[in-house]
């Protein structure tokens, strides 16, 4: 065998390798989600959606969870997005070589890897206790902006330096100052950039479960929000403290409230790629 | 070379020194430049040409280290100055450079950007203003069918005159080209060089070449740079058959550069 069969050779079995890698994690996601949809599918109906839980599983629904979820995710946007991109802006286009940006950079991509629960925990001393927001919705939220604030940050700092330097230029030359050049040339052509940060970022905190629980939500609740002082909760909690009922009928009612909330998640994450995409096909270099 | 008059003057270097962090590009650096003239700037890369250019629209500024001592005087003005406004400076002096830089966006908008900024708004006014920028630097026909397309879709040379379409749009009087056709094909380069031949009578331009043929064709005055320092300054035609400096007269015959 000469040398260049046995390269062949091990190319071939490493493709092969690969792909088996690659068969493994979708066959386990299919299984999972397979496993999910039989439990649950046959708990999702109008009633499931408009009920709030209850003792007895054939009655409980998601109502309450659903609608906290979204309250929370459009909260969190609302205070995350506005900030996040400014403290990127910033960073990036005012501050570049400041000491002071240098040091609050380091830092902030530390921010970005602490566990939440500690963020849970500043919020209930900041949000809860001494701004006095109490478990609300409110108190949730900033908690969830907190955590995410980073991500964005970094994300919006990444998209913005891929914006040649060329067209700062092209604009600064043409007598706009650095405000003009950022509202109408960088920001438009790194809004995709930007985009698919923020929902990466709200992404992850849809899922977030441990700083909320410190910040006071609830499991069991018999309202529905109705403004950002109302108590809450959110789907991955409901789920949890389903799945911990001795009554088999739960885990189908758990099934059924992770179908919706991969449903959200799919629709959010969908909104994004269309969004990229329409950005992007504007904006080629 | 004539001795200009003060009104004369429209553009004027003086004792000019200009420092990178610790190191010198220009050094004391005089000149100054007719109305309604072109001139060029030549020299082996880096010897500060750009940098030179650069100081007349204070795009230098964003340079980490720069430093200048001296003055820069623009229509009488030392341009330096605590209250002179970038802004303002900048729509007088229009900027084209040496890689064509068309914003992300359509024809239309990139030429009517400059107004944009300026907060004019009147429609009528924008479309004339674009229409009359694109015809000026000759892109009008090739592209008055389709103003939406994106200007990234143009080739090399008609980005580089919807660049100077673009900076014409704010009714300057001044042109500064860094080595605007360096980076373009023979054809689109005569298209610009007939370009610039016309925009002299309404416009003072400065342009960068290193492309001595050009600068021979094209300009009234050239200024010979080396090692940051300002060999010879005299019209094109004295420069390039009868200079003063044996330096210049290496450069020019390609002996260096
Ligand atoms: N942003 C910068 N920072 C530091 N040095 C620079 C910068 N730009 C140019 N230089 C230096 O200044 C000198 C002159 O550069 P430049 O004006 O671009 O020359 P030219 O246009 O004649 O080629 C060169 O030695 C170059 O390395
Ligand atoms: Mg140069």
């Amino acid at each position: 065998m000469t040398s260049a069969d046995k390269n062949r050779i091990k190319d071939k079995a490493f493709e092969y390798v690969g792909m088996a890698c690659t068969f493994f994690g979708l066959f386990m996601l299919v299984i999972f989600l397979g496993d999910i949809l039989m439990t649950g599918i046959e708990k999702i109906d109008m009633d499931f959606l408009s009920n709030f839980p209850s003792s007895r599983a054939r009655k409980a629904g998601i109502y309450p969870a659903w609608t906290g979820t979204l309250w929370i995710l459009g909260l969190t946007a609302i205070i995350a997005i506005p900030i996040g991109i400014a403290a990127g802006i910033y960073f990036e286009e005012y501050a570049k070589k400041s000491k002071m940006a240098n040091f609050l950079e380091i830092n902030l991509a530390n921010l970005a890897g602490v566990p939440s629960i500690i963020y849970g925990l500043l919020g209930l001393q900041i949000f809860v206790r001494t701004l006095n927001f109490g478990t609300s919705l409110l108190s949730g939220a900033c908690t969830l902006a907190l955590l995410i604030l980073p991500v964005i940050i970094v994300s919006t700092r990444e998209a913005l330096k891929a914006v040649p330097d060329s067209i700062r230029q092209a604009s600064y030359g043409m007598g706009a100052n650095t405000w003009q050049t950022i509202w109408h040339q960088v920001l438009p052509a790194s809004a995709g950039g930007i985009i698919t940060g923020i929902i990466l970022a709200i992404s992850r905190a849809i899922g977030e479960t441990a700083p909320l629980i410190v910040v006071g939500a609830a499991t069991f609740i018999t309202n529905v929000p109705d403004s950002p002082m109302s108590d809450y909760t959110v789907l991955p909690m409901q789920i949890y403290s389903w799945i911990g009922m001795p009554d088999k009928e739960f885990a189908k009612s758990a099934a059924a409230g992770i179908i919706v909330l991969l449903l959200i998640t799919f629709v959010l994450n969908g909104i994004a790629v269309f969004l990229r995409n329409r950005w992007q096909k504007k904006v080629k270099w | 070379m004539e001795k200009l008059s003060i009104k004369e003057k429209k553009l004027e270097a003086i004792n000019l020194n200009v420092f990178y962090g610790a190191k010198q590009v220009l050094k004391d650096v005089n000149i100054a430049i007719k109305a309604n003239t072109v001139t060029a700037f030549i020299g082996p890369s880096g010897c500060g040409k750009s940098t030179f250019l650069r100081t007349f629209n204070r795009m230098n500024d964003y340079v980490e280290g720069f430093r200048k001592e001296g003055d820069i005087i623009v229509d009488g003005k030392d341009i330096y100055q605590k209250m002179i406004r970038v802004e303002e400076l900048r729509k007088k002096i229009g900027m084209v450079f040496q890689k064509p830089n068309p914003f992300p966006k359509s024809i239309f908008e990139n030429v009517a950007y400059g107004l944009k900024i300026q907060g004019i708004k009147n429609k009528k006014l924008i479309e004339e203003t674009v229409e009359k920028s694109l015809k000026q630097s000759a892109l009008w026909d090739e592209v008055k069918d389709d103003l939406k397309k994106s200007a990234l879709s143009l080739s090399g040379g008609q980005q580089q005159r919807l660049c100077i379409a673009r900076a014409l749009a704010l009714e300057p009087s001044i042109l500064l080209m860094d080595e605007p056709a360096s980076a373009l094909d023979p054809i689109s380069t005569a298209k610009i060089e007939d370009l610039i031949w016309e925009l002299k009578q309404k416009y003072t331009i400065v342009i960068v070449t290193h492309n001595m043929q050009q600068a021979g064709r094209i300009s009234d005055n050239t200024a010979f740079f080396y090692m940051g320092d300002l060999v010879e300054y005299d019209e094109t035609k004295k420069i390039f058959t009868n200079p003063e400096k044996e330096r210049t007269q290496n450069y020019i015959t390609g002996r260096f550069g």
